[in-house]
């Protein structure tokens, strides 16, 4: 078990540091979500006149969406790592050395952990520049980071378990966008669910970026009810580590076909 | 083949088939794969692609299954001892194994930090691996701006990292250039005589395999077709071909009969002033040829021994002619079972 531990953590520094040494990618990947906050608080400026919104600014709803939104958008790539990986020999170099596959898996959740960690609180620094205000304070921003986490985990974990199936860039790139905007949209990431049709409404309860967006919205509210915050940080919980095991069980099937 | 060794054989294969499934065909890949490597000794595995080289090598390394048949490598079955098997061995797989984002430096302490080295003594190793390999001036550099033979070298470096008993070889020198290849060919040389570790190479080429092999095998649609040492599978052949060139052309006839009188000289034919035959050994039938030339008082502008490549042993026992399609028995797959050509 340690061993496995020590490593995760090696290989997760291994990937950490090859993504500060790619500053392009970084740079956009910061890039991307400040655009989409900017995009859509511009957009949708309005709709705070709306019922539903009790007079809050739309900046103020809109950010902790965006910030589970991005969670999500970057861990749709983390299987392009696998792919590079078994494109290389370097994936069948892991396989054969003393590393364990759970470490495998492990250390690609975690730097992509680490890296939404960072884009979360840049998100929401950049929220709060353009008007949001969060009375939740610093556990509010602590449990939005944490459902970004958990969320991207169960992203990540399905990007990497497609990876090692299909073992296909485009099928990837294809798959992971297949997902993402639809469940954006079935999601209360824009818009409250008051405002949606009764289906959109009874879709976005089961899905796991409304739990996440749902969990940090109520954490930064002035009274969070914790209880609400709890079970959908628990369903996330749930989701994340069930879609880590699974794609822990994926690398049987990649071996089975090298 | 010898087996004489005393602590049993470093790598032993019994019986291995693996069937891969595509969608609506199945391939094949192994179909009773039987080898056995000697500790400190270089096997070469050679075959045409899809023969089953590199499945044999991935099912040894662990990062394949076979369907049936038993692998052990250093007496440690690869499917029941799985994580000591992976500590004994080292594995270069055909594709380039190393991180192109590191460092030298960086990607060999962290294969000794994944075998449990500590920060300290990953770092000696990686050191001593730099130099040993001629690449310390460029271990702070990324590996991404290596030269080609220079990061083959990493991948083998890398898989020394650890004092493998068994270093398992696949393609090693694809895509080298002919300095590269024999700068690296110099160093598999060295890791079985120096170091007494047990390579198991696949290749493409021929000459490559007759430079380091101690033992050869070819496969062929996943079986073992023959074994032996690369000088024994020469001589299994037909002998080696004579090349006599006589000074007075008129000659010829008389030389003809000279050499057609000799024990051991058939496939006697001849082309305006040359004679050509073939011989079981051409240093013993030479000065016998020549001495019955001079004897003769027949007067010789050239005489060549040419001996059978291994291009020759390749393309009769996993050749395949042209429009041959499965089924046909190709010349290499006569016989039942496989041949063994004695040492």
């Amino acid at each position: 078990m340690t061993t496995a531990l020590v490593h995760t953590e090696l290989l997760t520094r291994r990937s950490l540091r090859n993504l500060v040494r790619q500053p392009a990618y970084v740079a956009f990947s910061l890039i991307q979500p400040l655009v989409w906050l900017l995009l859509f608080g511009q957009l949708f400026r309005n709709v705070v006149e709306l019922p539903g919104f009790e007079g809050a600014s739309y900046m103020t709803y809109l950010t902790p969406g965006v910030v589970v939104m991005t969670a999500m958008f970057s861990a749709g790539w983390a299987g392009s790592g696998f792919i590079v990986a078994m494109d290389r020999g370097v994936m069948d170099r892991d396989l054969t050395s003393p590393v364990g596959r759970p470490a495998l898996m492990m250390s690609s959740l975690a730097s992509q952990a680490v890296t939404i960690v960072v884009q979360s609180l840049i998100v929401l620094a950049a929220g709060v520049a353009v008007g949001a205000r969060f009375a939740g304070g610093l556990v509010g921003w602590a449990v939005t980071v944490a459902a970004a986490v958990l969320l991207g985990t169960v992203f990540a974990a399905l990007s990497n378990a497609v990876a090692l199936l299909v073992r296909q860039q485009e099928a990837l790139i294809g798959i992971s966008q297949f997902l993402t905007l639809p469940l954006t949209f079935l999601s209360s990431v824009m818009l409250p669910s008051d405002l949606m049709p009764d289906w959109v409404a009874a879709v976005a309860r089961l899905n796991p970026v409304d739990w996440a967006a749902v969990a940090s919205r109520e954490a930064l509210s002035a009274s969070p009810d914790w209880s609400l915050v709890g079970g959908r940080l628990a369903l996330l919980v749930v989701v994340a580590a069930l879609m880590g095991w699974l794609a822990t069980r994926a690398f049987r099937t990649y071996q089975r076909s090298v | 083949m010898s087996h004489t060794t005393r602590s049993g054989p470093a790598i032993t294969v019994a019986g291995l088939t693996k069937t891969y499934r595509a969608r609506n065909h199945e391939v094949r890949a192994l179909d009773g794969i039987d080898l056995e490597v000697d500790p400190g000794t270089v096997l070469g595995l050679l075959g045409p692609n899809g023969a089953g080289k590199s499945t044999t090598v991935k099912i040894l390394t662990t990062l394949s299954r076979a369907d049936s048949g038993t692998a052990s490598v250093v007496g440690l079955d690869v499917v029941r001892d799985a994580a000591a098997v992976r500590r004994a061995l080292g594995y270069v797989s055909q594709k380039p194994a190393f991180d192109p984002v590191g460092t030298g430096v960086e990607n060999l302490v962290l294969t000794g930090r994944v075998y449990g080295l500590s920060p300290r003594a990953a770092r000696a190793r990686a050191d001593e691996l730099l130099e040993r390999f001629g690449l310390a001036d460029a271990g702070r550099r990324l590996a991404r701006t290596w030269s080609g033979g220079m990061q083959r070298k990493l991948d083998v470096a890398m898989s020394l990292v650890h004092r493998p008993q068994v270093l398992f070889l696949d393609e090693p020198t694809t895509g080298l250039d002919p300095e590269a290849r024999a700068d690296m060919w110099a160093e598999i040389s060295r890791l079985a005589a120096a170091d007494g570790i047990t390579v198991l190479l696949t290749t493409h080429y021929l000459e490559e395999a007759d430079h380091l092999a101690d033992q050869l095998v070819i496969v062929d649609h996943g079986r073992v077709v023959v074994r032996g040492t690369p000088e024994a599978l020469k001589r299994g052949l037909s002998g080696d071909a004579v090349a006599v060139e006589l000074a007075e052309r008129r000659d010829v006839d008389d030389a003809a009969r000279v050499l057609d009188a000799l024990p051991g000289v058939r496939e006697l034919t001849r082309t305006s002033g040359v004679l050509r035959a073939r011989v079981d050994d051409g240093a013993v039938a030479l000065p016998e040829v020549m001495a019955a030339l001079d004897a003769a008082s027949l007067r010789l502008a050239a005489v060549t021994v040419a001996r059978p490549s291994l291009d020759d042993v390749y393309l009769r026992y996993a050749g395949r002619a042209f429009g041959s399609a499965d089924g046909t028995e190709s010349a290499g797959r006569r016989t039942a079972g496989s041949e063994e050509v004695a040492a």
